[in-house]
C-alpha cells in the first residue's frame, strides 16, 4: 500500500500524459493536468512556510546556536504573510491585484524583497571575479579557448570592446569585437550548447520513462518515513 | 555580545537613523516623506548589509539572509495562494467563495474532479504530522507523474527533435546568401560581419560542433581514431561555449552590481544624478 499506490499514481498519470498527445479529444487533458499540479504546487509552498515556522520555532525553544536570528526569519515571514493574504494598505476591494502599487505587500517586495535579492546575486559578481582568477590559467589549449572565449564575451558587451576595434575596416568588421561576440554567441556558442540540450533532453526522456515504469523510486524516499 | 559588538550595533543605528532623517528631509516636497525616507534607509541598510559578506561572516549579513528567507517564503505563499487557489481553483469549485472573493463563477457539470488536487495537496501536508507522512508521498507522485509525462513529450519535440533539425542548416550558402557559384564566392570574399563567408562559416561550425559536441559525450567507445579527433573538436566547441556562457552571466551579475551602486549612490546618497 505504502509503496504501490504511489508507484501506481505515477504509471497511470505519466502514461495518461504521454497518450493524450495522440488523441485529440484527451489533449485538454494536460492542461487539466497542469493545473492539478499548480494547485498541488501551492500546497506544497503552504508546506515550507509550515516547515520554516517549524524549524525556526523549534531553534528558538531550544535556544539553539543563532537563535536570535529566527525571530527575523520568523517576523519576516509572519509580516509578509499578513500583508499578502489579507491585503494590507491594498487600495481597493478584495478583487484588487496582491501586489497593487501602494499595497504593504507591493512596498515589502519593493524596499526589502528586491534589494536583498538583487544584492544577493551581485554578490555573486565578486565571488565569479575572484574564483575565475585561480581557474582561468592559460594552462592548455582548452583552458585559453574558454579563457579568451569569455574575454571577448565581456570586452564585446562594454563599449570599449567597440573603442578597441572600431578603427577595423567593414571588410573585416568580423574582427570587431562586439561583432565577434555575437558570432561567437550565435555560432560556437550555440553549436556547444545544443549539444548540450541534446545531451540533458535524452537524459530526461530516459529518465521521464524509468520514473513511469516503476524503475526509478528514489523519491518515494525511506520506507519507515 | 562582547563590548565591540554593541559600539558596532549603537554606530550603526545612529548612522541609520541619521540617514532616516537626512533622507526624510531630502524627500520633504514628496507626500509622506517621513515613510519614503525609512523604507529607503531600509534598503540601503539591507544593501550594505549583505555586501557586508565580502568582509566576513558578521550579524548584519545574517540578519538580511534571516530576512531574506522569512520573506521569500511569504511572498510565494501569497502569490500561489491568490494566483492559483483563488483565481483558478475557487471560480471552479464554489461559488459562495467566488463571490467572497470577488472572482468570476466558471460553472461547469464536472467541475467537481478539481478537488482531487485539493485532497492531493492536504496529503501533502500530511509530511507535517507526526503520523501519517507517509500520505504526503501520493501527492509526491502525482507530481512526479505529472513532470515525467508532461517533459518526455516536451523534450522529445523542443529539446530533441528541433534542436537536432535545426543543425541540418544549408552548407553552401542560404535564404539570405545564395550559392552563385565558387567563381562568385572567391570574388565576393570578404570579412565583414554580414558576408556571405562568415554566413556559411557560421552555419559549418554549428553543423561540426553539433556532432563533434554529441561524439563527446558519447562514452560508448573508446575516444581513439577518428572518433577520438571528432572528441577533440567537441571539447573544443564546449569550452568555447563555457567561456562564452561565464562571460555572459558575468555581465549579468556584474549590471545587478551596476543596478545596486546606482541605488546606493543616486537614490539613497544622492551623490550622482
Amino acid at each position: 500500500m505504502r509503496r504501490f499506490v504511489p508507484l501506481a499514481i505515477t504509471f497511470i498519470v505519466g502514461t495518461v500524459l504521454i497518450l493524450s498527445v495522440f488523441i485529440p479529444p484527451a489533449q485538454d487533458l494536460n492542461r487539466t493536468f497542469t493545473l492539478y499540479f499548480d494547485i498541488i504546487a501551492v500546497f506544497a509552498f503552504f508546506l515550507g512556510g509550515g516547515n520554516l515556522l517549524r524549524v525556526h520555532i523549534n531553534k528558538l525553544r531550544m535556544k539553539k546556536r543563532d537563535w536570535q536570528f529566527s525571530i527575523v526569519t520568523l517576523s519576516g515571514f509572519l509580516i509578509m504573510l499578513a500583508a499578502g493574504l489579507f491585503k494590507i494598505g491594498n487600495p481597493g476591494d478584495i478583487a484588487t491585484a496582491v501586489d497593487a502599487e501602494g499595497s504593504m505587500f507591493q512596498t515589502v517586495f519593493n524596499y526589502v524583497l528586491n534589494p536583498l535579492q538583487s544584492t544577493m546575486y551581485s554578490l555573486l559578481a565578486f565571488f565569479v571575479a575572484s574564483a575565475s582568477y585561480r581557474a582561468f590559467r592559460a594552462k592548455n589549449r582548452e583552458a585559453t579557448l574558454l579563457l579568451i572565449a569569455a574575454f571577448i564575451i565581456l570586452l564585446g558587451r562594454t563599449p570599449f570592446g567597440l573603442m578597441l576595434t572600431g578603427w577595423i575596416p567593414e571588410s573585416f568588421s568580423i574582427l570587431q569585437v562586439p561583432n565577434l561576440a555575437m558570432w561567437i554567441m550565435n555560432s560556437p556558442n550555440l553549436a556547444g550548447q545544443r549539444a548540450i540540450i541534446i545531451g540533458i533532453g535524452l537524459g530526461v526522456i530516459s529518465m521521464s520513462l524509468r520514473l513511469i515504469l516503476g524503475v526509478e523510486r528514489s523519491y518515494l524516499g525511506d520506507d519507515n518515513a | 555580545m562582547k563590548r565591540s559588538s554593541y559600539i558596532v550595533l549603537g554606530v550603526v543605528s545612529a548612522i541609520f537613523v541619521l540617514s532616516w532623517v537626512m533622507k526624510s528631509m531630502s524627500l520633504s516636497e514628496v507626500d509622506d516623506s517621513i515613510m519614503q525616507g525609512f523604507l529607503l534607509t531600509v534598503s540601503a541598510f539591507l544593501t550594505l548589509s549583505i555586501f557586508s559578506f565580502l568582509y566576513k561572516d558578521n550579524p548584519f549579513y545574517k540578519f538580511a539572509e534571516h530576512l531574506f528567507v522569512g520573506v521569500s517564503a511569504a511572498f510565494w505563499m501569497c502569490q500561489g495562494f491568490w494566483s492559483t487557489l483563488v483565481g483558478n481553483l475557487i471560480p471552479r469549485v464554489s461559488e459562495s467563495l467566488s463571490g467572497f472573493f470577488m472572482v468570476p463563477y466558471q460553472p461547469g457539470s464536472f467541475n467537481f474532479h478539481y478537488w482531487i488536487p485539493v485532497i492531493l495537496g492536504l496529503l501533502l501536508l500530511m509530511r507535517l504530522a507526526p503520523k501519517g507522512g507517509w500520505l504526503s508521498r501520493w501527492p509526491l507522485a502525482f507530481i512526479v507523474g505529472t513532470t515525467a509525462g508532461l517533459n518526455f513529450i516536451k523534450y522529445l519535440r523542443s529539446d530533441f527533435i528541433d534542436q537536432v533539425s535545426s543543425t541540418f542548416v544549408p552548407l553552401l550558402g542560404d535564404e539570405t546568401n545564395k550559392w552563385t557559384g565558387v567563381g562568385d564566392f572567391f570574388s565576393n570574399l570578404s570579412l565583414s560581419a554580414d558576408s556571405q563567408f562568415v554566413a556559411l562559416l557560421a552555419n559549418w561550425v554549428i553543423f561540426v560542433g553539433v556532432f563533434s559536441g554529441l561524439v563527446y559525450f558519447f562514452f560508448s567507445k573508446e575516444h581513439k581514431g577518428v572518433f577520438g579527433v571528432g572528441s577533440r573538436v567537441g571539447i573544443w566547441i564546449l569550452m568555447i561555449t563555457f567561456g562564452a556562457s561565464f562571460g555572459y552571466t558575468v555581465m549579468g551579475r556584474i549590471s545587478l552590481l551596476v543596478g545596486r551602486l546606482t541605488f546606493l549612490f543616486r537614490d539613497w546618497l544622492g551623490l550622482i544624478s
